[in-house]
């Protein structure tokens, strides 16, 4: 740790992150490397998960929370090795269970700043249910979902995110299986904040994981991770230079959402949202993103615009709306009952009901 | 005219109807009057997992059997001395359990041809002569209902809603019950329908009046209040128990209480007492399944609360995997299994013992957890503060094998002075632990073998922990194998060396001079006591003995065992404790087992005592 001047926990305009209203602030001005473990890194060599973890541990110290306030929960997988290369406090828990332990330490600790680290196998398969419930509830986490379309640790069977006829250990003839698309799932979940960004894109993957941390509530932001060794180059197309401004579209809450210099999003007969040549529709015509809107039907549209994939796939923030938080609502109750009864009085609470008296 | 009132020791009714018919209620403000005035008591609700099952038929009756004493009683009774039937169902059902000679009070409104017909009955037995062993009190409850209701503005249908009412009147005069509780009850619960309200407090009233004036009851009957040891008393279940229990446990140690669970029968009513507590604090999250139930309390518990789940077998099924995290990670956790009748989704509202082996074993690996069970409904409250004192001093899960007969049975429980329960003292880590000054988040303390429990927020301390074996002392992933040999063999030891830290076995063998004990466990304890009991009376020489500890037994149980000729154990399982004294002390103990989802009756377990005693002299 460094002797720097204290940064706050704030967003560009200098007010608090709303994520972290109920942490404390920290006078130590952290540098990156105050976040790494002594532990070994140990994933595969070209692995996303070393990218994602280098600009975690560099967004870190923008938090201004003290150290010992951030806890990274995980569950099982490639990915959720994550708690132990980082310096804080942490847990590796149970394949899928991270989203209901999180919620347990978030519900009863408001002054911890908790992420949970997870996968497309661990979060949206075996850990489905428990994803989508902290989702309803928001719970106040930051989920970072890892997907990489694939089972890594297992060693390279199809996950829920694998497309369908995708040939591995266990599908040789192809998988069957049609893929959920972890933004839509999310949404139908009724998440407060829906993010994508890409393992590659540091500045970008910092920007989201800024927008999540100020968000209250639970954060969901998929991360385009790659595998390098059982799905290797998923996402090439939105990392080649040469193509990827053609694919990308970069979400920014007030602007018309542009693909490339040439084509935009406009709205479809039916709600949808359908790419066009701007030449031909017009610039007034393009859709301007709007994050904050109460209904998610226009974020799910969003999120339905990548047909087929990688076409036009939307990264930013797609929904960020306010909602009180589960703890909040937890904490509030709790202090309602005890400014309205009073404090509970162990003695009282036994000799409570009807009793009676022996000599 | 005054009537004969007539003075005996004890009573044991059974109230039995439809289970829309408020059986249950019924029987529960005749036991609050109960204990109000005094009684020992016990009781044993008996209903069907279907909410409302098909009206007039046998699945659908729900029962509830009331013992009452001027003395003290263990059980809630071998078979009743008055039988309340509301339909013909409820008299099929219950009409074998009756000895000769017992009080049946019919309704006979219900005694249709059709209703008769639902439940197989050829003829009525009313008119039969299949019911000349018992006293019959053939009364048309419902008609007597409504008619006492002509004047209120209430219908029919409600009017009828409030014969057990009627009958809860006619049962409280013949028994000279307190009344006021009762009253006061009504109208607490229907203060938002007064006409409701005024229905029934007069549907009430008229049963007492007519047991007052009908020459059909010339006598009623006192049982003086019961010479309880002095203090104050109220009447609990042992559900309400548990949670009084983890409340007092928070309390004392200063945690808060974190309740993550699902709902589940017979464990369900643990999560809504906890729930109305929020003033001391207590969070309790409703989760989405068992899974995250548990799960959320552990990382409740990673924060530094007190971390608590409740369910029953089918969800200890589910939350193996998470206590086995909570195993690996040491970390405190307070697991209340309220066993029911299984496997699977076997018999959810009726009780059974038979989950105490998976409560040992039912994990992956090698993966010691202690086991706790409460022995009446009052030990309840007891065993929830030991599970949290052994689960905080420890840094461990502890599991505590409840039963659906402790969870809904109620007795008098007296009221503990606060400054006589255990202290609890819980310390967090703080600082460095190691002679090298940096913090170890497995080195152990030498005497417990407990871990540090350094909570987020503490500056210096942070770690981290998961499922992966941990290096000693570092906590660090560690695939090697004598870290692994040393880890299992120190989380065995952990657990094991509790026991040095529990009460003695105590024996109840009052001449020292009997051959046979009888050993139980758990919910047990009142029918194993009430046969001991009958067995001396009879001249009989036993010792009884139980255990309220099942990981780690308590260091003289072996010494115990090897004391007597012959261990009778028994079980409502197929030997499950059985098995363990066998495998763990060469013990070649008789196992006694019935899995009938009830609990043993007194008289049974006397005669198979009495046989063991008979084979050994």
């Amino acid at each position: 740790m460094s002797n720097n001047p204290p940064v706050s926990p704030t967003a560009p305009n200098g007010r608090p992150l709303r994520g972290l209203k109920l942490v404390p602030r920290s006078d130590t001005a952290y540098k990156m490397k105050d976040f790494k473990s002594d532990q070994e890194v140990r994933w595969c060599p070209g692995c996303g998960d070393y990218a994602i973890l280098a600009a975690f541990q560099g967004f870190l110290p923008e938090l201004g929370v003290p150290r010992e306030n951030i806890v990274i929960v995980s569950g099982i997988g490639c990915s959720s090795r994550f708690p132990y290369y980082l310096s804080t406090y942490g847990m590796h828990s149970i394949h899928g269970r991270a989203p209901a332990i999180a919620t347990g330490l978030a519900a009863s600790r408001p002054d911890l700043s908790v992420w949970v680290i997870t996968g497309d196998g661990d979060g949206l398969s075996i850990g489905g249910n428990h994803l989508i419930h902290a989702l309803r509830r928001n719970v106040n986490i930051n989920v970072l979902l890892f997907n990489n379309r694939i089972y890594g640790l297992t060693k390279g069977q199809y996950s829920p995110t694998s497309e369908t006829g995708k040939i591995t250990k266990s599908s040789p003839m192809g998988s069957p299986d049609s893929p959920f698309n972890p933004l839509s799932l999310a949404l139908g979940a009724e998440a407060g904040f829906v993010a994508r960004t890409i393992d590659s894109d540091r500045k970008h993957l910092t920007g989201v994981l800024r927008a999540a941390a100020d968000h209250e509530g639970a954060s969901f932001v998929e991360i385009y991770q790659n595998c390098p060794i059982f799905n290797d180059d998923a996402f090439e197309p939105l990392k080649d230079p040469a193509e990827r401004d053609n694919r990308l579209l970069r979400l920014e809450h007030g602007e018309p959402l542009r693909i490339g210099p040439d084509r935009g999003v406009v709205l479809g007969d039916y709600g949808e949202l359908v790419v066009a040549d701007i030449a031909e529709v017009g610039e007034e015509r393009l859709v301007r993103h709007d994050a904050h809107r109460a209904d998610p039907g226009y974020a799910f549209a969003l999120s339905r615009l990548d047909q087929p994939a990688f076409a036009h796939v939307p990264i930013g923030v797609f929904r960020d709306v306010e909602r009180p938080s589960y703890d909040r609502l937890m904490a509030d109750q709790i202090s309602e009952a005890q400014t309205t009864q009073g404090r509970g009085d162990l003695a009282s609470l036994l000799a409570g009901g009807d009793t009676w008296t022996v000599g | 005219m005054t009537k004969q009132v007539r003075q005996i020791d004890r009573v044991i009714i059974r109230f039995a109807g439809d289970s829309g018919d408020g059986m249950q209620l019924t029987g529960d403000r005749f036991t609050q009057e109960t204990a109000s005035f005094g009684n020992d008591l016990s009781t044993l609700p008996n209903f069907p997992a279907e909410i409302r099952a098909p009206a007039g038929t046998l699945p659908g009756v729900s029962s509830f059997q009331l013992h009452f004493a001027d003395h003290d009683i263990m059980t809630p009774g071998d078979a009743p001395d008055v039988l309340v039937a509301m339909n013909p169902a409820a008299l099929k059902a219950n009409v074998e359990d009756l000895p000769r000679g017992a009080l049946v009070i019919v309704n006979t409104d219900e005694f249709t041809k059709r209703n008769l017909a639902k439940v197989g009955y050829a003829s009525n037995p009313l008119e039969d002569g299949s019911l000349a062993g018992h006293k019959v009190s053939a009364i048309p409850l419902t008609s007597m209902t409504v008619k006492a209701l002509e004047d209120f503005a209430v219908s029919k249908k409600d009017a009828e809603r409030a014969k057990n009412m009627f009958a809860l009147g006619l049962l409280s005069w013949m028994y000279n019950r307190p009344t006021e509780g009762t009253l006061g009850f009504l109208k607490t619960k229907f203060a938002h329908r007064p006409e409701i309200m005024a229905a029934n407090l007069a549907a009430f009233q008229a049963g007492w009046n007519f047991g007052e004036t009908t020459e059909d009851f010339a006598v009623s009957y006192e049982v003086k209040p019961a010479a309880l040891p002095p203090g104050t008393y109220r009447n609990i279940t042992g559900n309400l128990a548990i949670a009084y229990g983890l409340i007092a446990g928070s309390e004392l140690s200063g945690l808060p209480l974190f309740l993550g669970s699902y709902p589940i029968t017979p464990a369900s009513d643990i999560l809504h007492e906890l729930s109305k507590h929020k003033r001391f604090g207590v969070r309790t999250f409703q989760a989405e399944d068992e899974i995250s139930g548990v799960g959320a309390a552990l990382g409740a518990a990673f924060g530094g609360a007190l971390g608590v789940t409740t369910t029953s077998g089918p969800g200890m099924v589910l939350k193996a995997e998470t206590i086995g995290l909570a195993v690996m990670t040491e970390l405190p956790l307070v697991v209340i299994d309220v066993q029911r009748g299984g496997p699977s989704t076997g018999l959810p509202t009726k009780t059974e013992q038979a989950d105490l082996l998976m409560a040992l074993y039912g994990r992956n690996g090698e993966s010691p957890v202690p086991v706790l069970a409460p022995r009446s409904p009052g030990d309840c409250f007891d065993i929830a503060i030991e599970a949290v004192r052994i689960a905080t001093t420890y840094r461990t899960p502890v599991i505590v094998l409840s039963d659906g007969y402790l969870a809904n049975g109620s007795e008098p429980w007296r009221i503990p002075e606060v400054d006589s329960l255990p202290e609890i003292r819980v310390d967090f880590a703080s600082g460095p632990n190691s002679e090298d000054g940096t913090f170890q988040p497995y080195l152990r303390d030498p005497e417990t073998l407990a871990r540090p429990w350094a909570v987020p927020g503490t500056p210096g301390l942070e770690h981290r922990v998961g499922g992966i074996e941990k290096s000693d002392r570092t906590g660090d992933i560690s695939y090697a194998p004598a870290n692994h040999d040393l880890m299992v063999r120190t989380r065995q030891a952990k657990i094991d060396g509790i026991a040095r830290d529990i009460a003695p076995l105590e024996v109840d063998d009052p001449d020292g001079d009997a051959d046979v004990l009888v050993l139980g466990w758990g919910g047990t304890y009142g029918s194993i006591g009430a046969a001991v009991r009958r067995v001396r009376r009879a001249g009989g020489r036993v010792a009884q003995a139980h255990l309220r500890h099942l990981n780690p037994f308590p260091a003289n149980l072996g010494e115990v065992l090897r004391g007597y000729d012959r261990v009778l154990v028994p079980e409502i399982n197929l030997g499950q404790l059985a098995l363990l004294l066998r495998g763990r002390f060469l013990v070649d103990v008789i196992g006694y087992t019935k899995v009938r989802g009830l609990p043993f009756k007194a008289e049974e377990l006397a005669g198979v005592i009495q046989e063991v005693i008979d084979r050994v002299e």
